[in-house]
């Protein structure tokens, strides 16, 4: 049993220190974007070469299928990619097509995504899921529309770290201004996006300089890391900073005398004991325990697959919330949220869409407010999204819809739309905020609602009155400056 | 409020106590145990597809874990093409009886009535007939609307692109260029009468994680996956097994008697061993680090032309 230090797929040569490295074994998953003919399946392929898990009898399909070899006696790389009929025959990338590699630090996903616009959402796809980008642009080409378009969408899917590939280098005589020129302007558009983590690079995927191995050679002025270096140092995004969170995906009923609710730790973490509500009845109830397969657990924490058991007997069903009392999150009728329409008919105003949060699925009324523009950069008012359109939108529900921000927790603020007419995934979301409503005061199912400051509702929670009546209140801790706003509102 | 105490100890059987996975492998097994209870809470007949397999074992074992402490609450499918190693069929007879599984085993009649094999007919028409419209039958007489399947997608340039939930017609097809996009976890199940879908649990596992998972967990296998004395003759740079009646050397072939095991299993005529003394675990995870081909590199059915694993399954394969 020893052997768990090397169980990489493939090792790299590159770090002359072999001193044993500490593997994370989470892997890093990232996505590469640009646009059309910038190399990112050559990139990729390029990767897994020089990562060695391309195996011999792949590699000998490829040499194959490349026919025609270039100069440097290398296949075609983007075969390795481009896995469909229709994508080789026309050259291009149409799918999201996934890709496993390691090195001796770390393993990876990558996610490659296609260029064309017209499939933007596999672009989004891709990034919905994805700790870092690398946005590629052609050295001799500069930033596109492209470039800016897929660094919006993942700036907007949250990832907040983004590799700047300045790649075909050697067809621009590996020359430093060309390189400060790009790396500078994209290093604006990032700023301008609330992304300050940025490594610009400049490389040749075809030639693997930068890549995997220093480029150093033909790029002396250059002294940052490589690609994989860059990678390897990278951080897992952290998706969440709210209380705890368990969707409810299934009610477990083995036998008469067990009940437990099944679903994935969304946020937070919850032991034994906890006090939790079940949204959106708002049901008060203990943790019992936490069941998983091997062993009954003193804690659960962000993404553990469990089943809760609750001390008492409250009406639990597939779409609900358990979470912790103390942190909740929002509820309401009415949501802010930013889309990215993925579909032909783009989306329309005022049609009733599906829309799936978590095991939540639910109806909704999308009005959209506002749309990006990407040569501008500035937000403009718009009626209606076409396919590929960043938009603001109102969602306003039928029910009670159950939300976090999505900047504090991933698994709790995203969301799809379904077309009810196609049952296609016409868009993904993110929750920004919840819109106030001020119906919602005493229309809330008959109980009562008090929005009150923090240290003010704790107070008032630990009577004895409300102590025993906590099934009934909905307590809002809000900050003494929003009560404020709240009354004022109410007032006006 | 009525009080309810649970009598219910879902560990009252000798509590299993390992070492904790890996964060890896957690993430992984986490991913595979949401996307099961997903499924099997927006579908109304889910099947699982069971091809006895290393990926097959895993898919069982956390189908298992998903729903505990339930028991798996839908059938295992096996498509059995009559051309399948003997200790598979011993060993998925013997899982089914102990985990309590709903096992239905389908053979495509028509195919067996016409004697449809792979010698007589080659491997491409009989995986058609035998494999992809045995599964179309099964699938339809069952009226299942979502079918788990373990393909991964580091196996295959087309697998690469698949969904986690992919769409299929009601005849089966699968449309690599219109796909639903997949964000996030959340995955769209809401389908016509008719259509379907194939889950994936394990699309992000490679063949490392299976192997490594397999040993951490402590799932069994059949036995062919460890190197034991076989008979067998090379043919076309394969290692056939040739131990059944109905194998036939050609003309010239010496039948040849060494050390093998398999990497992968299928139908016996159409998946090569390799030559190996790993006999445990250790050793077969060891030779695997090492292994400088692929895991399909010993499938004919991969290569029967360009693009062939794609073909396959726009016309209903997994």
């Amino acid at each position: 049993m020893t052997q768990t230090a090397t169980l990489a797929v493939a090792s790299v040569a590159p770090h002359a220190d072999t001193a044993p490295v500490i593997r994370d074994s989470r892997p890093l998953r990232l996505i590469t974007c640009g646009s059309v003919d910038d190399g990112k399946s050559t990139l990729i392929g390029r990767l897994l070469w020089d990562t060695k898990a391309v195996k011999e009898d792949q590699a000998a399909t490829l040499r194959r299928d490349s026919g025609q070899q270039n100069d440097l006696g290398l296949p075609d790389f983007a075969l390795l990619l481009d896995g469909l009929q229709a994508e080789r025959e026309q050259g291009i990338t149409i799918d999201v097509a996934y890709r496993y590699f390691a090195t001796d630090r770390r393993s990876f996903i990558v996610a490659d995504t296609p260029g064309h616009e017209q499939y933007t959402r596999n672009m989004a796809t891709g990034a919905s899921t994805a700790d870092l980008a690398i946005l590629l642009v052609d050295a001799r080409a500069g930033l596109l529309e492209q470039t800016r378009r897929h660094a919006t969408i993942a700036s907007l899917m949250g990832i907040k770290q983004f590799v700047l590939a300045v790649n075909k280098f050697d067809l621009v005589g590996y020359d430093k201004a060309v390189f400060d020129q790009i790396s500078t302007e994209f290093k604006a558009l990032a700023l301008s996006l609330g992304v300050r983590q940025v490594t610009a690079i400049p490389m040749s995927a075809l030639k693997g300089e930068n890549v995997v191995y220093s480029g150093r050679s033909v790029i002396p002025w250059y002294e940052g890391p490589t690609l994989v270096e860059t990678l390897e140092l990278a951080t897992l995004r952290s998706g969440q900073s709210t209380g705890f969170r368990l969707p409810v995906q299934r009610v477990s009923r083995p036998g008469e005398s067990f009940r437990g609710y099944q679903g994935t730790v969304a946020g937070g973490a919850v032991k034994p004991g906890d006090s939790v509500a079940v949204l959106p009845s708002g049901q008060v109830a203990n943790v019992k325990q936490i069941v998983t397969f091997d062993l009954v657990r003193n804690a659960a924490v962000s993404g553990d697959a469990i089943t809760l058991v609750l001390d008492r007997q409250v009406d639990v069903a597939r779409g609900d919330m358990i979470v912790s009392l103390d942190a909740q999150p929002q509820t309401g009728l009415a949501f802010d949220a930013q889309i990215v329409a993925l579909q032909p008919d783009g989306i329309v105003p005022g049609k009733r869409y599906w829309l799936k949060a978590g095991s939540r699925r639910q109806r909704v009324q999308v009005e959209p407010v506002q749309q990006l523009d990407l040569k501008s950069g500035k937000w403009q008012a718009a009626e209606m999204l076409q396919m590929n359109a960043i938009g603001k939108v109102h969602l306003a529900f039928d029910e009670t819809a159950i939300f976090d921000p999505y900047e504090q927790n991933r698994g709790t603020g995203a969301f799809i739309l379904i077309d009810p007419d196609t049952n296609n995934t016409v868009a993904g979301g993110m929750i920004t905020a919840r819109r106030s409503e001020l119906g919602g005061l005493n229309a809330h199912d008959g109980r009562v609602i008090l929005s009150l400051p923090a240290d003010l509702a704790d107070e008032l929670l630990a009577t004895e009155l409300l102590a025993s009546r906590r099934d009934e209140v909905e307590a809002r801790r809000l900050t003494t400056a929003a009560a404020r706003q709240l009354l004022d509102d109410i007032d006006g | 409020m009525h009080v309810h105490t649970s009598e219910f100890d879902p560990h009252s059987k000798d509590p299993v106590t390992k070492p904790p996975l890996d964060p890896h492998l957690k993430a992984l097994e986490n991913e595979a145990i949401y996307i099961f209870r997903e499924v099997a809470a927006e579908f109304e007949k889910p099947v699982m597809l069971y091809s006895i397999g290393k990926d097959s074992s895993v898919l069982l074992h956390l189908a298992r874990k998903a729903f505990f402490p339930g028991r798996v609450p839908f059938p295992l499918l096996h498509i059995d093409t009559g051309w399948k190693f003997p200790e598979m069929i011993a060993f998925r007879d013997a899982t089914a009886e102990k985990f309590d599984l709903d096992l239905i085993v389908h053979t495509n009649p028509r195919g067996a009535a016409e004697g449809i094999g792979p010698f007589s007919h080659g491997s491409a028409y009989h995986t058609d007939v035998m494999k992809t419209e045995a599964l179309r039958q099964a699938l339809d007489a069952g009226k299942y609307d979502a079918a788990f399947g373990g393909a991964r997608r580091d196996e295959e340039a087309s697998r690469a692109k698949e969904r986690i939930y992919s769409f299929r017609t009601p005849d089966h097809k699968w449309d690599p260029r219109n796909q639903r996009p997949e964000l996030w976890n959340i995955y769209n199940g809401m389908i016509r009468r008719g259509e379907s879908v194939r889950a994936f649990p394990l699309s992000n596992w490679t063949e490392v994680d299976i192997w490594r998972y397999i040993q951490a967990e402590n799932i069994e296998l059949p036995p062919l996956y460890f190197a034991k004395k076989h008979r067998y003759v090379e043919r076309d740079g394969m290692l056939m097994w040739a131990e059944d009646p109905r194998f036939e050397p050609l003309p010239g072939e010496q039948i040849q008697e060494g050390s093998l095991r398999f990497r992968t299993l299928g139908c016996w005529p159409l998946t090569g061993g390799i030559r190996s003394n790993a006999t445990t675990l250790d050793e077969v995870i060891a030779e695997l680090e090492i292994a400088t081909v692929s895991e399909r590199q010993g499938r004919a059915i991969d290569r029967d032309q360009a693009g062939s694993m794609e073909k396959k399954k726009r016309e209903g394969y997994f």
